[in-house]
């Protein structure tokens, strides 16, 4: 790794992304607009006295998943653009590190995750009413966190895509399951046995899990920081992986 | 060791297909070296082979001395794609700046380089917005801001203007007596004539590895592309035979 070729990487992606300003605009308001249609559904909805409303407990989870989805979509088009405009291969015969390029979408496209996030979750707290035992802050640094490892599942996704479709149809294969099985629509402890084996190996269960416990605790708890490490290792492993199926030499 | 390249025995599948079948040649330090052939014959897939992004099937690339595609050679070797691989979404001179800085140089040296390709008035326009062979030229400049020792370049001067491809080609010569060595792709035969040695392939085969002028004396006559041609018939009735 070199510290100056990464920040020059990170600086370059984020310079790109500031030339796209439709895009920055969709990454800013998207989560809001759908965040705003969560709250309409469940709005008239009936609380259970003593229980959260399914409002703050449906928004508490999409205030994870949005970004996640985002992220990982965006980061695997621009990948898989790097390739098929030749940028990579160049790339790779120049001193960058494969470390270097990954790390430095990591970072850029982190950084856009969380200000998303962070916006997102203004307008859930403030406009909304969103209420959670524990910190605002700390859902945000959670949902932070799911679109940084959305990055980086992207990043290793977009190796197995050789165009456009195939790069947008790993968002139903990686995010969908990871949604249906993180807990929101039936709880993992009520699910069979082979479901929840195979929710207990995808990341986005624990990044729900750490969400849920901060909804339910006023203090951050032993479970909620387990959950945020199992979520950032997961994050490093997929950008390892990601830097081991990059070759430089191709067919 | 006075070739910057040398390849022995080369061979290279793509797909099915048997693109490299067995090519030996070397490009001598400080020469501008033409690479010439019909369209398909193999000169992309011989630039990647050298610039160690090629899988090679056998055979030894080997490159300033170290085996191609060492790490220590991507600070060494430029090189120049034939599609034009630079950010779209990015200006000339942002692109200029982050090569500049894969290859450890500021920018005075991006600005520079962007200058030499005469970009300098269109180097804050987004390369997305550009003209085809201005394109191709920010690609260029990106291929040379590292200042390499080697520079591999795949048809640098395709879509350019006579003016551009003769200033070009100044520019070429100029780095070659400063001590760089270059490796150029075309197409264009009044290019050939401005090499100090050519490597001619045709169907993945070296067929010629000489001066223009002992490409004319072999062959008889004075024009290249007239050369190449006899060249070129004299290696396919030797295949069919
Ligand atoms: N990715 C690939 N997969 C399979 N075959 C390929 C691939 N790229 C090139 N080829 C084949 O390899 C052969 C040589 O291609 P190459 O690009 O080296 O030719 P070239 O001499 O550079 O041609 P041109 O002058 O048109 O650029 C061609 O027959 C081509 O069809
Ligand atoms: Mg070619």
């Amino acid at each position: 790794m070199n510290f100056r070729i990464l920040a020059a990487t990170t600086g370059r992606i984020l310079r790109q992304l500031r030339h796209d300003r439709r895009t920055v605009a969709m990454l800013v308001v998207v989560p809001t607009v759908l965040l705003t249609l969560v709250y309409f559904m469940y709005v008239d909805q009936p609380t259970v006295p003593g229980r959260p409303s399914v409002f703050d407990r449906v928004a508490l989870i999409m205030l994870g998943f949005f970004p996640f989805i985002i992220m990982f979509l965006v980061t695997s088009i621009a990948m898989l653009r790097e390739r098929t405009t030749g940028t990579l291969e160049r790339l790779l015969t120049t001193p960058l590190g494969k470390i270097d390029l990954l790390f430095g979408y990591g970072i850029a496209f982190g950084l856009a995750g969380v200000l998303q996030s962070t916006l997102a979750s203004l307008v859930a707290y403030q406009v909304f009413g969103l209420d959670t035992a524990g910190s605002q802050w700390l859902v945000v640094m959670i949902a932070g966190l799911n679109a940084v490892l959305a990055v980086a599942l992207g990043l290793l996704c977009s190796a197995f895509a050789r165009t456009e479709f195939q790069a947008v149809q790993f968002l139903p294969v990686v995010a969908l399951p990871q949604l249906l099985l993180c807990g929101l629509f039936v709880p993992r402890g009520e699910m069979a046995g082979w479901l929840q084996a195979i929710s207990d190996v995808l990341p986005l269960s624990y990044a729900v899990e750490a969400l849920q416990e901060v909804g339910a605790h006023a203090d951050s708890t032993g479970t909620m920081w387990r959950d945020v490490a199992i979520v950032a290792g997961a994050t490093v492993a997929a950008l390892v992986l990601a830097a081991a199926t990059l070759r430089r030499r191709s067919g | 060791m006075d070739d910057a390249v040398s390849v022995r025995d080369l061979v290279v599948d793509r797909g099915r297909q048997r693109v490299l079948q067995g090519i030996s040649c070397a490009v001598p330090r400080g020469t501008v070296t033409g690479l010439l052939g019909p369209s398909g014959s193999g000169k992309t897939t011989l630039m990647r082979a050298i610039v160690g992004v090629q899988t090679v099937g056998s055979g030894t690339v080997t490159v300033l001395g170290r085996p191609a595609g060492a790490a220590e050679l991507r600070r060494r070797v430029g090189y120049l794609t034939q599609a034009p691989s630079v950010y779209a979404d990015l200006t000339v001179r942002e692109n200029a700046r982050y090569f500049a800085v894969l290859h450890g140089r500021g920018r005075a040296e991006a600005d520079r380089a962007v200058a030499d390709v005469g970009l300098a008035r269109a180097a804050d326009q987004l390369v997305g917005t550009l003209s085809g062979g201005q394109r191709s030229r920010a690609s260029l400049a990106c291929a040379l801001v590292g200042d390499p020792e080697l520079v591999i370049l795949d048809e640098p001067t395709v879509g350019q203007d006579p003016v551009l491809r003769a200033d070009l080609w100044d520019r070429f010569h100029a780095m070659a007596a400063a001590g760089t060595t270059l490796l150029v792709s075309s197409h264009v035969m009044d290019e050939a004539a401005r090499c100090d040695r050519l490597l001619l392939i045709r169907d993945g085969r070296l067929i010629a590895d000489d001066t223009p002028d002992a490409v004319r004396a072999t062959t008889g006559v004075d024009d290249l592309e007239e050369a190449f041609l006899r060249l070129i018939r004299a290696s396919e009735q030797e295949a069919d035979k």
